[in-house]
């Protein structure tokens, strides 16, 4: 039978491989190359320069501002959203108390709106909801300083995105509430895998909610929330984090450089400075950390498979 | 390939061979357009129109057959304006194509062009999205606008276009020497922006000296109302009161010295006079609150409701305000306040240059195309039609009698007679993009008018940002002639 397996494999393989190795190996490839360079953008014309972009960007504060604020993302993202991603989906599906005649599990009442509520953030563009947000931060006229004044806090008006200290989490806590929702439904999928019965012995054998939580739904879910770490971590460094970092605070990257992250400084080289190949090079640096992030993350989640 | 199948000893089939080289074939003929899609390729550029015969009615001889392809930034100016010249292009050149576009953005659309050698003939290079004009020169992209500039004017055979613009314009368009590579088309009077009605009603003159400028914001202080505002996000906007302010203060020379990146030039008296005048502002609590935190739109619009009574800006205020300002508004611009009799250049120093830079690519089909149809902007007629439209002057020098100028313009033309030379034209925010909005504007100004930093600690910041600048040798660095 195993006659032409091979052959068989890599003939179903070669063309996704192909198309894999040229829209996604070999751009890698290409940029890598061009953070060699002096390329501007601009131009056709450009030659090689060694080391240089390398060695600028190990002497650029900007850079090592923006790699901070980049990992602080990863790491924080990822745990705010991931823990209020659990305890949602564990209220609406198993934290409910036990009501006469219902099923054994269940979630706390009118947890299907709830999940709704929780999705609606996920079908609006990441573009809508940071404008949306820098209306509300607004603090002349926006909705948060105005609830503020409302409930006679009127000596508590903070400047929001325009304060150094406050403008990265204001940005972050708008990540965590446009995302927060997608994790609640893959949880929530997760967790309907999960036998009942195991739910059924412990609440017999008396196990409070934490309990429940911590021994049963927790271990068994841990491939999901691995998966879903790394998802998020990587968003937060790429894409989304873009996204708002530019819409909200504008400009360079908030007040005093506040706000910058690494995909954003890459766009600014590559779009507004004429430095396609300085942006490759910070482009290289944000590979590697997103790499590296992964590759922390699945060593440091590692353990064993529990079957059921 | 691993396998250990027997193929019968003849190697790899025939069979094989055609399937092999199909399968490459469908990976590398993608691969090959893509690779000379992109940069690496080298751009072979496109092929030169032919010049055409130059006549008196075509002095720059023009191919009257060729395609002219027009990209105009869709901004506070809208298009209209540029449809109607290119309507006249036709109208002269029945036989020539025009493809007219626009688009707000400009780098994203444009660049992949560049990068291929197959640029459009004309652009108006403006937005938030401008492809960086110091690279585009320094590479070669750009075509030296002097036949322009010395081709007669549209109007007038015996005068040329290069005599028909406002002072400035030209010089603009230069990097240190001959060759004009930008022409500014707007003409933008920068400075403080306030409504003459508010002003009135707490009996005020605007202030020339900055005790009266307490004063001013004092009054309006008890009447419930902040003295000032501006972009809190963006702070690169104060500069439009505070440059010409220096100017005023200390000299010319002092703005010359900060756009040369010259060591020590932002610790000049002057500079730090202007500094603590405008850190009063804060600390007498002047500034309209939450003010850091609002964008262009929003603080203007707070200011056009009243909540402030002045606000640094350039002359599209009036047309990008439009709809939030009163219709009493009765918007004025003046000359910033200086410090007192001793500055330097009299009240009425003002900083007002070239705005909407329009560039022909070097490597455009059809350069003369592009360079007619700015011959045909910068007629009158073309000129007096964008500054009806849009509200705004243009480099054309006139063209403002028999239409209806608007309070703002009608204002800022004022204010441009009343400067008569003592205009001047800081070069920082065309040259040293990143330096001026982000650095100086963001994480120094921004800060200390937020009240994070006293002016000597901002001034300090400030230089520290400026001598990197001039060490950095990844941008190229330009001096006053």
């Amino acid at each position: 039978m195993q006659h032409g397996k091979y052959r068989f494999i890599v003939g179903f393989l070669a063309a996704p491989l192909g198309l894999y190795a040229l829209f996604v190996v070999w751009p890698f490839i290409q940029s890598i190359y061009y953070s060699f360079t002096d390329w501007t953008g601009l131009s056709p014309e450009f030659k090689m320069v060694g080391f240089d972009n390398y060695k600028r960007m190990f002497h650029d504060d900007i850079f090592w501002k923006s790699l901070q604020h980049s990992l602080l993302f990863a790491l924080v993202l990822p745990l705010v959203t991931l823990s209020l991603a659990l305890f949602f989906a564990f209220m609406i599906n198993v934290g409910g108390r036990r009501r006469r005649g219902g099923p054994v599990v269940s979630g706390v009442r009118g947890s299907s709106f709830y999940k709704i509520v929780y999705f609606f953030p996920q079908v609006l563009s990441i573009a809508i909801v940071s404008l949306l947000f820098a209306f509300a931060y607004n603090p002349d006229s926006g909705a948060i300083n105005s609830l503020l004044r409302g409930i006679g806090l009127d000596n508590v008006q903070p400047l929001w995105l325009g304060d150094p200290s406050l403008a990265l989490w204001c940005v972050m806590a708008v990540l965590v509430w446009s995302t927060v929702g997608f994790f609640v439904v893959l949880f929530s999928a997760g967790m309907a895998s999960i036998p009942a019965e195991l739910y059924e012995a412990a609440l017999l054998d008396g196990a409070s909610r934490s309990t429940t939580f911590f021994r049963i739904t927790l271990p068994l879910l841990w491939d999901t929330v691995q998966s879903g770490w790394v998802y998020m971590g990587i968003l937060a460094l790429g894409a989304e984090s873009f996204a708002v970092v530019q819409i909200m605070t504008t400009g360079p990257g908030g007040p005093d450089y506040s706000t910058t992250v690494m995909v954003l400084y890459v766009y600014q080289k590559a779009f507004r400075d004429g430095q396609a190949a300085y942006a490759t090079t910070i482009g290289v640096a944000l590979l590697v950390v997103t790499l590296a992030f992964a590759a922390i993350v699945m060593r440091l989640g590692r353990r064993e498979r529990l079957e059921y | 390939m691993g396998s250990t199948a027997h193929h019968g000893g003849d190697g790899v089939g025939r069979r094989d061979l055609i399937k092999r080289s199909a399968a490459l074939g469908l990976v590398a003929a993608p691969g090959m357009s893509l690779l000379s899609a992109c940069a690496s390729s080298g751009g072979g550029g496109q092929t030169k129109d032919k010049a055409g015969k130059k006549t008196a009615k075509n002095p720059l001889g023009v191919n009257e057959s060729a395609k002219m392809e027009f990209v105009l930034f869709d901004g506070g100016f809208g298009k209209e304006y540029a449809e109607d010249a290119v309507k006249i292009y036709q109208k002269d050149f029945p036989k020539a194509s025009v493809k007219f576009s626009a688009t707000q953005k400009i780098q994203s659309t444009l660049q992949p062009r560049f990068n291929q050698g197959n640029p459009p003939d004309l652009i108006d290079n403006s937005g938030a999205e401008q492809m960086d004009m110091g690279v585009l020169v320094g590479k070669n992209q750009l075509a030296d606008l002097t036949p322009l500039l010395d081709a007669p004017s549209y109007d007038d055979p015996n005068k040329k276009v290069r005599d028909t613009l406002r002072p400035g314009i030209v010089e603009m368009g230069q990097f240190d020497g001959k060759p004009v590579w930008i022409l500014y088309y707007a003409y933008t009077v920068y400075g403080v922006w306030y409504s003459q009605k508010a002003l009135d009603s707490l009996d005020a003159q605007y202030p020339q000296t900055w005790d009266q400028m307490l004063a001013v914001c004092e009054k309006a202080k008890k009447k419930g109302m902040a003295g000032w505002t501006y972009a809190g996000k963006y702070p690169y906007y104060l500069p439009f009161s505070l440059y010409p302010m220096i100017g005023k203060v200390g000299g010319r020379e002092v703005l010359d010295a900060i756009d040369n990146l010259e060591p020590n030039a932002w610790k000049h008296p002057a500079v730090k006079a202007c500094f603590e005048a405008y850190y009063e502002l804060y600390r007498k609590g002047y500034i309209l609150k939450g003010t850091p935190g609002l964008d262009h739109i929003q603080s203007q619009t707070a200011w056009a409701k009243g909540k402030a009574l002045f606000i640094p800006n350039g002359s599209w205020v009036e047309n990008e305000s439009a709809n939030v300002i009163p219709a009493d508004f009765n918007l004025a611009v003046s000359a910033p306040t200086g410090i007192d009799a001793s500055d330097k250049l009299p009240f009425g120093t003002i900083w007002a240059s070239g705005g909407e830079p329009f560039i022909v690519p070097a490597k455009a089909a059809n350069a003369e195309g592009g360079m007619e149809q700015l011959r045909i902007m910068l007629s009158e007629a073309s000129s007096k039609n964008f500054t009806a439209k849009v509200k705004s002057l243009t480099a054309y020098n006139g063209g403002t009698t028999g239409i209806s100028l608007t309070p703002g313009l009608k204002s800022g033309v004022a204010a441009l007679d009343k400067a008569g030379s003592n205009v001047v034209n800081p070069r920082l925010q065309d040259w040293y993009v990143q330096l001026q909005k982000e650095k100086i504007g963001v994480a120094g100004l921004g800060e200390m008018m937020a009240g994070r930093l006293t002016p000597a600690e901002a001034i300090k910041k400030i230089q520290g940002f400026a001598d990197e600048a001039a060490k950095d040798t990844s941008i190229k660095h330009y001096k006053h002639q």
